[in-house]
Formats: structure tokens, sequence, C-alpha cells
């Protein structure tokens, strides 16, 4: 059993409104690159961690902080690990209320936005990559570290927003369709080169066909589920990319209602009424389905590859289950073929500021040692991730890694190099959305769309009519859409804008004036009476 | 004054008896529990109701997994079967009052998650009179078999079962337990350790929602050494086949 339905699904503005509401009380200064002798002392950092719940990245985890440990002796690291980026968001929050932050965190850019909203708590990298002893590649740097020209540019630019760099990319994956292909040509299709969404919804339509006794024709099975997608908000957020609909401004003016969204919410419900589509979070995992013969079109990260098809080294359905299949591997669908359109996503590394600036430099040489070739390589190999500096991607040992696909079912899975190859291919066809205080919450608004009107119209609902301006709306008030945009939106390590101030401070305020002047007024009628008496 | 002591003593029992640890008992407080309000399902009426249909059920409270952003998640059970109730909507508040026994009425939808029958989230309820704590059904002799699936989500008992290697550690020396299914995980975490009976062997699990590192269950499994003869207490839950979330662990009598 390697997973299970994370109870942290609804990351919700509250914490934006939390974090904002301590924008009167003192935080933290600003940090700043120590000019003295740097790190003579002992550190202790912590680093809060994500793994897929893959022991393999745990150890990888583990060896980094040793080897990092041995270079520098005087840095102590401790892990804590999470499988879950909801619960990681969550607890940043609680932490950063308490002053209690990890020093080095990975995360998502979209819920960096939302620990800004605290003051000065997220380190600005900039200077650090710059800083010729220690930033990216610096002279006094004990290990190999990248430059900042051995990045790959798209995925560090992923990390700027509201004008800083508040974080260096980790890992790159994008979402991948995994594809029964026995079962396609089975139902008398070929694939295209370029998968479309109506291929998908023609093929999932005519894969509902059943006999006599219930049993679905394609698979002789009673269960059947063509299209099933993990992450719905992806799922949205990339049709109305490939349309070149609205979502959000850099801005985070939310543009995501709107009359397109219906229209696909209308495509998708058509599709699920009568089983054809489903979702993670109604149905279970796609590669469940995939794995059993239960699916054909399995949409999920480049990240899970390691879970799909017939020879998966990972699984979670019993041995009896799995049905033999030839499994292709294939970017998500597209409106326009000619435009492939797909989201970049992946782990990204913040640090956390403290007191101590040293404190805050320890953990910035750790989070560069995470950059390294040792750490990048073997990580990426754990998965359908890709490396993020171009230092490791052109290593001989990465490449004959990807030369090497299919040797076995292990480390060079087939499914899982395909994958990785993928996002390699397609790196310029890759986009994010905007980041601000809240996206966070329009992304999960975005998949609850979606996860709504499936559900809806599996219990036999109308779907038509006032619904979707019914969804709207109790979606708006759920995730507190209609605050986003204000304070709370805003970016920046620096005080936020305190506001109008309150009546009672002006008077105040101006008494304070008035009593300075009639103080000034005084001294200078006195000043005036002192001339004339000695003149 | 003893009659007071012994009633404070009596509610303290029903509040502590279910759940982590707890030794499960038939403490109904009158004979007609499962005697439905007007417009509610039997247990056999909602294991007939097909999956994505509306469902009103009466059950009570045995566990409490999670409160998460006013989503509680229960295990509930009434004298003839059990109800999963995943994410039903919940305020803190009323999260406090589900202590094990409370009588609730849930309306939702039936829904299926990889196995798991459960009543989807978003699922209301409301709070009535009456109390129940299930004992646990000894269902040892039922596993690997089809019939298994009935008690699904059920307090139920494993008696005599031998701890068997969950995995090895970085030296490659077995290990009773695990930290998450394969290891990945730290102290916290999902617990697993498997266990054998007449030759088979079945994957268990201390569920960290349901059981935290502070209960006497997580402490119990961390204690296991392979082959000790062990009796079990848990929930029947379910995911891609049987995957019992374990409440109690004992040496076997």
């Amino acid at each position: 059993m390697r997973r299970s339905r994370s109870l942290l699904t609804a990351m919700l503005f509250a914490g934006v409104l939390a974090l904002s509401g301590c924008h009167g009380r003192a935080g933290l200064n600003a940090f700043e690159i120590p000019q003295e002798a740097a790190l003579t002392g002992q550190y202790e950092i912590t680093f809060w961690a994500k793994n897929d719940t893959n022991k393999t990245q745990t150890k990888i985890y583990e060896k980094a902080i040793a080897d990092f440990e041995e270079l520098y002796p005087n840095i102590k690291v401790n892990l804590r690990l999470y499988t879950d980026y909801g619960k990681i968001y969550n607890d940043v929050i609680t932490n950063i209320a308490t002053s209690t932050t990890p020093n080095v965190c990975i995360t998502y850019p979209d819920h960096i936005a939302t620990y800004l909203t605290g003051v000065n708590q997220v380190v600005p990298l900039e200077g650090l990559f710059a800083d010729e002893r220690y930033g990216l590649g610096g002279s006094e740097i004990k290990f190999d570290s990248p430059s900042v020209e051995e990045m790959i540019p798209q995925f560090l630019e992923e990390c700027e927003f509201g004008g800083h760099y508040y974080a260096l990319p980790y890992m790159r994956s994008t979402e991948a369709c995994y594809i029964n292909k026995t079962y396609v040509e089975k139902l008398g299709y070929a694939l295209p080169d370029v998968l479309t969404w109506d291929f998908i919804w023609e093929v999932s339509e005519a894969a509902m066909e059943k006999d006599e006794e219930g049993n679905f024709l394609v698979n002789g099975q009673q269960v059947m589920i063509p299209f099933i997608y993990k992450s719905t908000d992806n799922m949205m957020i990339q049709m109305l990319k490939q349309k070149e609909a609205g979502y959000s401004t850099k801005e985070g003016e939310i543009l995501l209602f709107n009359d397109e969204t219906k229209a696909l919410l209308q495509t998708i419900a058509e599709h699920a009424k009568n089983g054809a589509f489903s979702t993670f979070k109604i149905s279970s995992y796609p590669a469940n389905f995939l794995n059993a013969g239960q699916c054909i079109f399995a949409i999920d990260s480049t990240a899970g590859a390691t879970w799909m098809g017939t020879n998966a080294p990972l699984c979670d359905i019993s041995q009896d289950k799995i049905v033999k299949f030839e499994t292709e591997v294939m970017p998500i669908p597209q409106f326009d073929t000619s435009n492939p359109q797909m989201i970049s996503q992946g782990p990204s590394v913040c640090i956390f500021n403290k007191e101590n600036p040293q404190e805050v430099l320890a953990s910035w040489l750790f989070t560069q040692y995470l950059m390294t070739n040792e750490v990048q390589i073997a990580y990426a190999q754990t998965e359908g991730y890709v490396p993020v500096t171009n230092k490791a991607q052109e290593t001989d040992e990465y490449q004959e890694y990807l030369s090497r696909s299919g040797e076995d079912n292990k480390q060079y899975y087939e499914v899982k190099i395909k994958a990785t190859k993928l996002l390699l291919d397609n790196v310029d066809h890759t986009f994010v959305t905007p980041v601000f205080a809240g996206s966070a919450s329009l992304r999960d608004a975005a998949g609850q769309l979606i996860e709504n009107t499936v559900k809806s119209v599996r219990r036999g609902q109308d779907v038509g009519g006032g619904y979707m301006e019914k969804l709207y709306s109790d979606t708006v008030s759920l995730y507190r859409l209609d605050q986003i945009g204000g304070r709370g939106s805003q970016m920046s390590s620096e005080k936020a804008d305190l506001g109008k101030l309150p009546v009672t401070s002006i008077i105040l305020l101006v008494c304070l004036a008035g009593a300075w002047g009639l103080i000034a007024l005084y001294v200078l009628f006195k000043v005036v009476k002192n001339k004339r008496n000695h003149p | 004054m003893k009659k007071i002591t012994s009633l404070l003593l009596a509610l303290a029992l029903v509040f502590t008896c279910a759940g982590c640890g707890s030794k499960g008992g038939d403490t109904a407080g009158n004979g007609d529990a499962d005697v439905k309000s007007e417009g509610v399902m039997t247990y056999e009426e909602y294991v007939a109701a097909p999956l994505e249909s509306e469902v009103v059920i009466e059950a009570y409270v045995q566990a409490k997994q999670s409160w998460w952003e006013n989503k509680a998640t229960v295990y509930t059970q009434d004298k003839d079967g059990a109800y999963f109730v995943y994410n039903m909507t919940c305020s803190e508040e009323d999260y406090a009052k589900l202590t094990p026994g409370t009588k609730i009425k849930v309306t939702g939808f039936k829904t299926e998650w990889s196995g798991e029958v459960e009543i989807a989230e978003g699922a209301t309820f409301e709070i009535e009179e009456g109390n129940y704590i299930a004992a646990a059904q000894d269902v040892t002799s039922l596993l690997g078999t089809d019939e298994l699936i009935k008690h699904q989500n059920k307090f139920v008992s494993f008696k005599g079962m031998t701890v068997e290697a969950a995995g090895q550690d970085e030296n490659g020396n077995d290990v009773a337990f695990l930290y998450s299914w394969d290891g990945s995980g730290q102290d916290g975490d999902d617990l697993y350790f498997n266990v054998s009976l007449d030759g088979n062997t079945y994957t268990f699990t201390v569920e960290s929602y349901l059981c935290d590192n502070t209960t006497d269950v997580y402490a119990a499994v961390k204690a296991l050494n392979i082959g000790d003869k062990i009796d079990m207490e848990g929930f029947l839950y379910w995911y891609e086949g049987v995957n019992p979330h374990i409440t109690s662990v004992t040496a076997a009598k």
C-alpha cells in the first residue's frame, strides 16, 4: 500500500489571511550577506523535504546530508520528511506564526507567495546567487556548485516573482499521458503523432461498449474507466492555456470563471456522465486502473512514471490483477497540435530567514549542495524527473542513463525514461501559472470545478441551467477568492503597506504635532524676548 | 458522592475505551439502538444502495480519524454493520462532540475509492440521542476469504497472528515494521507491518491520523519482533484489498 488520500487537500486562503494579519508586528530584519569571516561557529539547520513515498529518494536526501556534513562539519542538517506538499505548506504557515520555520524547505512557488505575506520570512536569493565567495559557483564553496549560467534558465525563471528569486528549482517534471496502446489498437484506433482531446474523448467513448452480461468489450471486465486524470487543477489550467483562455493575471486578477471554462466543464461532464472519465479524487490512482487493464489513458506526473505499466517497479495492486499491455508515454492532449502547451512543475527549494545571518548562509550552502551533480542525477533517476542544471544533464553519467532505457524494469525502466525524455524534449513548450498570494487557492479552485462537475453528473444531477453559475459562486466562496487582490496578494519581503491610519491615531498625531508646535513657538518667543532685552 | 464518582468513572470509560489501544465492548445504552428513524436506511438497505446514490444512515461513532478545515473523517457502526464517513462537513466545535459511542445521522452519497465503500466527502450530519460502542468482532478465520469484505469498516480483531519481516533496514537486516509502506518515512508516519496465519501473510497498518506516534499502539508496533505472536484490534479498512487500520496490539493470549 503506497499512498493514501491526502487529508490536507484544501489549501484555503485562510493561511494567507492569518499571515497578512501579522502585518503590524515586527518581523525579521531583511537578510544581508555577512561580510566578516563567515561560518566560524556551529550551526544546526532543519531541512523539510518532500519525497514521493519512495525509499530511494529518502536515501538520497540522507546521503546528501551526510556528504555535506563531511564537507562542513560545523553544520548539522536535520531532515524532516513529508510525502505531501499540502502538509508542508500547512506546517510552514503554522510555524511562521511561532517563528519556528525550517531553514531549508522543499516547496512550490505558489506556496512561497503565501509565506511572503509574513515580513522578511523568505530570503531573496539573487544577492546570494551573485556573491563571489559563497554564491553559485563561488570561490569559497567546498564542492562543485553550479554557476547561475549552468542552471536551466526556464526552470530558474519559475522561481522569480515579485521582483526577486525566492527559490531554486530542485527537480522538474511535467504531466504525461500513460496509454494502454494495446487497447487503443484493439478498439480500431492508431495513436496520432500528437495526442488531442478529441481523440481521447472519442476512444474513451468507444471503450464504454459492453456485452450482454455487462462486461466491457475491450477488457472483458466489469470495470473500465477509459480516461482518469490525477490532478484536475492541472487539467483545467492546461486546457485553458491551450485555449488561450483566462486563468489569472500576474497581478493576481482572477480570470478563471469565464465562458471557456464553462464550455470545458460541459464537455467533461458529457464524458463523465456515462463513466468514460473520472479523477483520482473520485476513483483512485490512475496507475491502479491502468495496470489492471481498467483504464486506457492515465494522466499523471512524469514523477509518477515508476507506477505505470505492466512491468512497473512500484505497484499497489496485487500481481494477479495486473494485465499485460504495451504502454505508450505521450505528452498530454492538445487543442492546437501545432502549439503544444504543458505545465512545468516539480519541487523547488526556499530558504527561511533567521535572526543569525550566518545560519542563513549555512542554509544557502546546503541548498546549493542539492544542486550538485551527485544529488541532481541520483534524484532525477528515481522518477521521471529532470535535473535542473545543464551541468548535470550534460554529464556522461546522465546521458548514459538515458541511453539505457528499457534495459531492466528498475533503474532503466522504459516508461520512466520515456517520461523523462518527454520533458527534456518539450522544455520550450512548458509554462507555469502566475504566482501571487492566493494563487495556491486559485489552483485548488480550478481543480474543484472539475471535481464537483464530475461528481454531480455521476450522481445524476443536471449540470445545465444555473448549475455553472452556482458552482462558480460556491467555489469563489469556498476558496475565498473574492479576497484575493487586496493586501493579501502583495508579494514582497518588505514590510506591507499598513493602510490608512485609524482616526484615533490621526488625532493623537495631530495633538503631538500641535504640542511640539506650541513648544517651538514658546522657545522662539523666549529667544526673541532675550534678544530684545540684551541688544 | 459514590454515585457521582461511579457515574464519572463510567463516563470516562465510555470516552476512552474506543479508538487507539481500546478494548471494544457493547455498551449500548438501550436495546433498540438500531431502530432507525423515519427516512433512515437500515444497514441492509445501505449495502443494497447503488454507488453514487444518496444515502441516509444512523450510526454510532467508533473512532475519529481526522479533522481539517471543517472536514471530519470517522468510523461509525451500528449493530448490523459499519460505515466509513470520509471528510463530512463538520465544525471543530462539533468534532469535539463526536466522542466514541455518539449517535449521528449522516446524509450523503455512497461511493467507492480503491475498494473502500464509504460515504463521500461533503456529507452532513446531526447528533442524535443514543450511545453504542461495538465489541471487536473476531474475523481471523475470514482472512483470505470473500466473506471478509462483508465486514468492511467494522471494529474487528485478529487473534494469534505471527509477525513477519516487513522489509530490510540499511544493513539488509529484516525488520518488523516500516515507516511508510516502503520504509521511506519517519517516526510519525504510518507504520506498516506484516502478520501471517496459516502460511498467508497480510499487511496491516497503523494509520497515523487515526493513531499517531503518541499512542500505545504506535509504540507497540515499534516494539514488535519478528516471530512475535500477537492479537490485534482495529478497523477493517480497504485499499486495493484488505488494509486494516490497527488500533491495538497485544501479546497473543
